[in-house]
């Protein structure tokens, strides 16, 4: 292993974090809601929803979020290198595997370990640990 | 007022994922690749995240009621199942595979990038089966 230098950006990424931390704290504190986003959006395709109007106004922020970005001048340039086949492969796991799992990064892995549950402790190793094994297996013995 | 702190969090929580470079795919597989030249910026991301999570739930969890009156849904569940682990290795082969989770998913989609459009529609699809699934299962008990 050798640490990448070049991109590692330990004080923005503890930066974002920490903003990512505020959201979590205001959706907690003035909704009462987890800020988990597999479980804001999924839960809206299951038995009719009386609270749609939280979670939608939610969603619409963090969709809207790079939209801010662009007006202010600093549009966001992700490096997307999957392709096709694997983006869809890819969103159809994350979606069933979230919903079987109550949980993603942001549920699990920021609000679960805030509040020492031990669910979402072994969640959040399980799928660290699944995403580094992907990785590994896709870039290093297949080579893509 | 619910849906205006709800907007307000999503906000921060997508400018948050936008300034730590986990907007950012190729970031994320930096981070999951520990066989390579190693990113950990990620791993500064959930330290800041959980730094100020940790102080708002220690107060969370005190509360009877939300600031605005609203009950509190904060999972109380302990039990570690095998849906749990099933369910967290099927998402991080997704996660690994394409470097999007959700959150991510969601903010490039917003940025207007086609393969997010194609993620977040082939993630509604996985959430949709679940749905099935479950109410297929949940009729045949009541059945």
């Amino acid at each position: 292993m050798s640490i990448d230098i070049v991109s590692f950006t330990p004080g923005l990424s503890l930066a974002g974090g920490v903003v990512i931390g505020v959201a979590a704290a205001v959706l907690v504190l003035f909704n009462g809601r987890i800020a988990g986003i597999s479980g804001i959006l999924g839960s809206m395709l299951g038995s009719p929803q009386t609270d749609a109007g939280w979670r939608l106004a939610f969603l619409a922020g963090l969709v809207g979020a790079p939209v801010l970005a662009v007006l202010l001048g600093h549009p966001i340039a992700p490096d997307i290198q999957a392709g096709w086949s694997e983006m869809l492969v890819a969103g159809f796991l994350v979606g069933i595997g979230t919903r079987y799992a109550s949980g993603c990064t942001s549920g699990h892995g920021v609000c679960g370990i805030s509040r020492g549950s031990v669910r979402s402790v072994v969640a959040t190793a399980t799928f660290m640990a699944s995403g580094i094994l992907t990785v590994f297996v896709h870039r290093h013995l297949l080579g893509g | 007022m619910g849906w205006l702190t709800a907007l307000l969090s999503g906000l921060l929580f997508g400018i948050g994922l936008m300034l730590s470079g986990m907007a950012n795919p190729a970031k994320v597989l930096g981070f999951l690749d520990i066989a390579g030249r190693w990113d950990p910026s990620l791993a500064f991301v959930m330290a800041g995240a959980i730094a100020i999570g940790a102080i708002a739930f220690a107060f969370a969890t005190r509360l009877k009621k939300s600031l605005l009156g609203w009950p509190m849904w904060i999972p109380s569940s302990s039990s570690v199942t095998l849906r749990l682990v099933l369910g967290s290795a099927a998402f991080g082969v997704g996660w690994g595979l394409a470097g999007f989770c959700p959150g991510p998913a969601l903010v490039v989609l917003g940025a207007g990038f086609p393969k997010a459009w194609g993620f977040v529609a082939a993630m509604l699809a996985g959430m949709a089966v679940f749905e099935l699934i479950e109410r297929a299962k949940q009729s045949r008990q009541h059945a």
